[in-house]
């Protein structure tokens, strides 16, 4: 398969889709098509990669490597296991959707707008594929201009400062991550990411790189405390904006969790794994309150999303205390399956929600809770979807968001009874504010007469929020093909974690 | 001297053939200066045009000059390497580059003189010389000849009184940076006794490493150095130069001469003073680190994008200096990697400030930049991309250039210097996002105009910016070029 460049389609088709949409900047109409071709073309390209895995190996597959800067050993290096390939498939789909999304609701500057999306579509992909740290860097860091932009200009009011902090915020931790990849780098004599892996390292380094790997993913989750630039980017971003945030970016700083810290300092993430494990619950209870006293929609949904990132960390990082407690290894890998899952879920069910928003934002242009009341009786099919992704958000056995949360906390039982307590609030919590959320917009009498003016969903929104709830129940109930792709990788992953990398 | 002891005519003259493209210029500079007398005022572009042909012809005859190792000749005052060749076809582009800017911007501030473009030439013509300068000797004649035009430069648009004001800063600054590096040499002659680098170099080999002499010497010439690069504590006339200047020399001092000054850090401290590593290396660790943190803190509060880039050069400056310090091969690559690409960049920048300017207008504020993507996506765009080059955000080339010098400084075990260079970096990110911010997040003012400029100009800058995205995407070539010519 690898002779088909299927994996540098998906980057780079795009990426030049992109460039080719900001040349439309004078033809909406031919923007809007050329987008919406461009990022089904992807989605299509990518379905292969599902179809063509071969399951029950952890090597990478699609593998694709060309030398790229000699004089650094950075090569053109990529490749996906069963933890990376569902990522692009999620990459791919929330485009697709947020293209068909955006079509009428994005008037100002559309071919730039659809441009950004793509070129970002592109990006990421490039960041859940690439196996050599420096293009891993380089697409990491170049995701955040787009993202940038788009949040700047088609945005809310405080846009600017929201945006700024976004950027800023992300840059901070990722050059810290920089030093550490150039550290390892003189140590292991080039980027590529196996022989990071592979290299002994002693505890102190490993902290080191540790504590810097941390600081760039743990803004990227978000996890408590450097959580604060992601309701502020929520709010302002456009609902778009808001979908791949949600649905992917954040997605980022999971994998990053997986795929460089776990493996390559797998002493110091047990000697560190407290720290992670406090900051996740406190992410789960405290965020969880949090989101209970939000007024605005938006920002419900973008705790709600911390607090279930909290998951997604725990999951990872419960691991030693696992094979503490029960000094066995078995249910390491239901946390790493279960993170993997949440993940994934999270995407699918937070872009949803924040699709959901939108829908009533172009209606009436207010994200405060208090300006709805009684959605149900206007707009009865939009009300079904809406309280079908709540159930889900909340973790309703038969969606999606059930199958990573059960996981983690069956995990977390094996560790500790307090842990799983903890992390089983979230089932009330979440349920709690979402179903709240829930009553106050969509039940009870029509608010206003803006309420009472509001149409149901056309065609489009229809097709948007099906495929969605579509995909969520099908994960949801049968997520037996998800866990078959990503089982041999995370048991690799599980392996790695055990065996100490401190040289004697 | 030794030079003088063993002067030959015949290998003197044997060796004019190395200096042919400095030979080239200053004749061809001669004859445009003469040709200039004979133009009518309206046709005065065309003594700009001629200057790029010339420069790029020099480029060429540059290119073209067979290298290998390292040739000394002249009777030792003169020397050409790889890295001399490199530097020079550097400088001799980015020259011409800000020429083809500058006819634009002089014509539509009706001061479109000859003179702009002899004396960017003499002082190219410096430049080349004391890039390959073997001997204490050539090196000052080099830097004072560049200077020299530089100061008239900055003063040639008569009419201006900051111009002047900036001019005299300029001047009288310069000129106590020159006596301070002056007396710094000459304090280095009296402690090895010689004038030529290679034999200064082989001299502070030889146990001279603890001679207090030696290190009193260091210290002066690290001083006229650092004003020549403009790094903090020696920064003070960048700004006021910067903003005070024509934006058209602004270019040229921001580009041209921060490449001639490299080239004067490049000789006397690793090649000359090689021995004397650790001396030298914490003397700019303190310049760096103050670089870096006042450059970029300072330029978070400039209302002026000329006074912006300044600060922005001074922290550049502290970067470049990382790779310096460190004292290795790559660290000096790095460093040549991460001088040669912010010139380039920097010329893109101040390039897009001239495209702006209009009759009687700077265009300096940065609030002239408010929703420039309204105006002219085209131009909006590469200057994002040079911004966020600044910034260093791959994957423009300005990432290479501070991936390239922590590598550096990270590879001799100074990893706190690699971690405080990144955050300061974050502190920079700011203000280049300002002028991003400005572009697209804001709507243009009322009474914005078109972008103008002339075709020749639009395609240069254009080119200039995309060849800091190509670069940054492929950069292997420029670095495996760097890497060649400082073995």
């Amino acid at each position: 398969m690898s002779n088909l460049h299927l994996l540098s389609l998906l980057v780079w088709l795009p990426i030049i889709g992109g460039f080719v949409v900001l040349g439309l900047n004078r033809h909406e109409h031919g923007a809007r098509w050329m987008s919406l071709v461009v990022s089904l073309a992807t989605f299509l390209f990518s379905i292969p990669l599902w179809t063509g895995f071969h399951r029950g190996t952890a090597a990478m597959q699609f593998v694709e490597r060309a030398p790229w800067i000699a004089t650094l050993h950075a090569d053109y290096y990529l490749g996906v296991d069963g933890i990376s390939m569902p990522l692009i498939l999620l990459t791919t789909f929330t485009t697709v959707l947020v293209v068909i999304a955006s079509w009428e609701n994005v008037s100002k500057r559309v071919a730039q707008y659809m441009a950004s999306f793509l070129i970002l579509e592109g990006l990421m992909n490039g960041v859940f594929a690439s196996l050599d740290a420096a293009l891993f860097y380089v697409l990491w860091e170049a995701m955040l201009i787009p993202m940038f932009i788009i949040i700047g200009v088609w945005g809310g009011p405080r846009r600017v400062y929201a945006t700024i902090k976004f950027f800023l915020y992300t840059f901070i931790g990722s050059v810290l991550m920089l030093v550490a990849l150039i550290y390892l780098y003189l140590k292991a004599g080039s980027y590529e990411l196996a022989g990071f892996q592979h290299m002994p390292l002693t505890l102190r380094e490993q902290t080191f790189i540790f504590l810097a790997f941390f600081a760039a993913f743990a803004v990227k989750v978000p996890m408590w405390p450097v959580h604060t630039w992601l309701p502020d980017a929520h709010v302002e971003a456009p609902t778009g904006g808001s979908v791949v945030l949600a649905a992917i970016m954040l997605k980022m700083g999971g994998y990053g969790f997986l795929r460089f810290s776990l493996p390559i300092t797998p002493d110091a993430s047990r000697s560190l794994d407290w720290l992670i494990i406090a900051l996740s619950l406190i992410a789960v209870v405290y965020i969880g309150f949090v989101a209970l006293v939000q007024r605005d929609m938006k920002k419900l949904i973008a705790y709600s999303s911390i607090a279930h990132m909290g998951f997604v960390t725990l999951g990872m990082f419960i691991a030693f205390q696992i094979v503490q407690h029960t000094g066995r290894t078995a249910g390491i890998e239901l946390g790493l399956d279960g993170a993997v899952v949440q993940m994934l879920s999270h995407g699918l069910i937070s872009g949803a929600m924040f699709l959901c928003v939108g829908v009533m934002y172009d209606r009436v242009h207010s994200r405060e809770i208090s300006a709805y009341g009684g959605v149900i009786n206007t707009m009865p099919y939009f009300a079904a979807f809406m309280v079908l992704f709540a159930l889900a958000n909340s973790g309703l056995p038969g969606t999606s968001g059930f199958i990573g949360e059960f996981l983690v906390i069956l995990a977390s039982f094996k560790a500790n009874v307090w842990y799983a307590f903890l992390a089983a609030t979230i089932l009330v919590l979440g349920a709690a504010y979402t179903l709240w959320l829930v009553k106050r917009v969509i039940f009870g009498a029509v608010a206003n007469e803006k309420v009472a003016a509001l149409k149901d969903l056309n065609g489009r929104e229809f097709l948007v929020l099906g495929a969605l709830a579509l995909a969520v129940l099908i994960v949801g109930v049968w997520p037996a093909p998800l866990l078959d792709v990503m089982r041999a990788s995370t048991a690799h992953l599980a392996q790695q974690l055990l065996v100490s990398k401190v040289v004697p | 001297m030794h030079a003088i002891d063993t002067f030959n005519v015949s290998q003197f003259n044997a060796g004019l053939i190395y200096a042919c493209p400095e030979i080239f210029l200053a004749l061809s500079a001669c004859a445009i200066l003469m040709l200039d007398l004979l133009l009518r005022s309206d046709r005065r572009a065309v003594t700009g045009v001629l200057s790029v042909i010339v420069l790029l012809i020099t480029g060429v005859l540059v290119v073209m000059q067979p290298v290998q190792g390292r040739v000394v000749a002249l009777g030792g005052l003169f020397e050409l390497d790889r890295m001399a060749q490199v530097l020079k076809v550097a400088m001799l582009l980015v020259v011409a580059m800000v020429f083809v800017y500058s006819i634009d911007y002089l014509r539509r501030r009706a001061i479109l003189k000859g003179e702009y473009f002899v004396l960017g030439l003499f002082a190219t013509l410096g430049g080349l010389v004391l890039i390959s300068a073997g001997s204490l000797i050539t090196l000052y004649l080099g830097l004072e000849l560049m200077s020299l035009c530089l100061y008239a430069m900055v003063a040639f648009d008569r009419e201006s009184g900051i111009a002047a004001e900036s001019a005299i800063k300029y001047f009288v600054l310069g000129s106590m940076a020159s006596g301070t590096l002056l007396y710094g040499m000459s304090v280095l002659y009296g402690v090895t006794g010689s004038l030529e680098i290679a034999q200064i170099a082989s001299a502070a080999q030889a146990g001279l490493g603890e001679n207090i002499g030696l290190i009193f010497g260091i210290a002066f010439v690290i001083v006229g150095i650092g004003f020549k690069l403009g790094a903090v504590p020696f920064h003070m006339w960048i700004p006021d130069v910067y903003e005070g200047s024509p934006t058209c020399v602004t270019v040229f001092i921001g580009t041209a001469s921060k490449l001639a000054a490299f080239a004067l850090a490049m000789r006397l401290l690793p090649e000359a003073l090689g021995g004397s590593v650790h001396d030298w290396s914490q003397m700019l660790v303190v310049l760096s680190v103050l670089s870096m943190a006042i450059g970029n803190i300072v330029a978070l509060a400039q209302s002026n994008i000329k006074r912006m880039l300044a600060y922005s050069t001074i922290s550049h400056v502290g970067f470049v200096l990382l790779g310096i310090l460190s004292g290795t091969a790559q660290g000096y690559q790095a460093a040549m990697f991460y001088m040669i690409s912010y010139v380039l960049v920097a010329a893109g920048a101040f390039g897009m400030v001239l495209l702006l300017a209009r009759q009687g207008f700077e265009s300096d504020k940065l609030i002239d930049f408010k929703g420039l993507n309204a105006r002219s996506p085209w131009f909006a765009g590469m200057m994002a991309i040079l911004m966020f080059s600044l910034a260093g955000v791959p994957p423009f080339i300005g990432f290479w250039a501070k991936l390239g010098v922590i590598q550096a400084v990270v590879g001799v075990g100074a990893t706190w210097l690699a971690v405080v260079a990144v955050l300061f970096s974050v502190v920079g990110a700011f203000y280049y996002l300002r002028i991003v911010k400005l572009m697209y997040f804001d709507e243009p003012a009322e009474d914005a105009v078109p972008v103008g400029g002339s075709a020749l100009m639009r395609v240069v800058l254009s080119a200039n910016a995309l060849a800091v995205m190509v670069i940054g995407i492929v950069p292997g070539a420029l670095l495996q070029i760097c890497k060649l010519a400082i073995q």
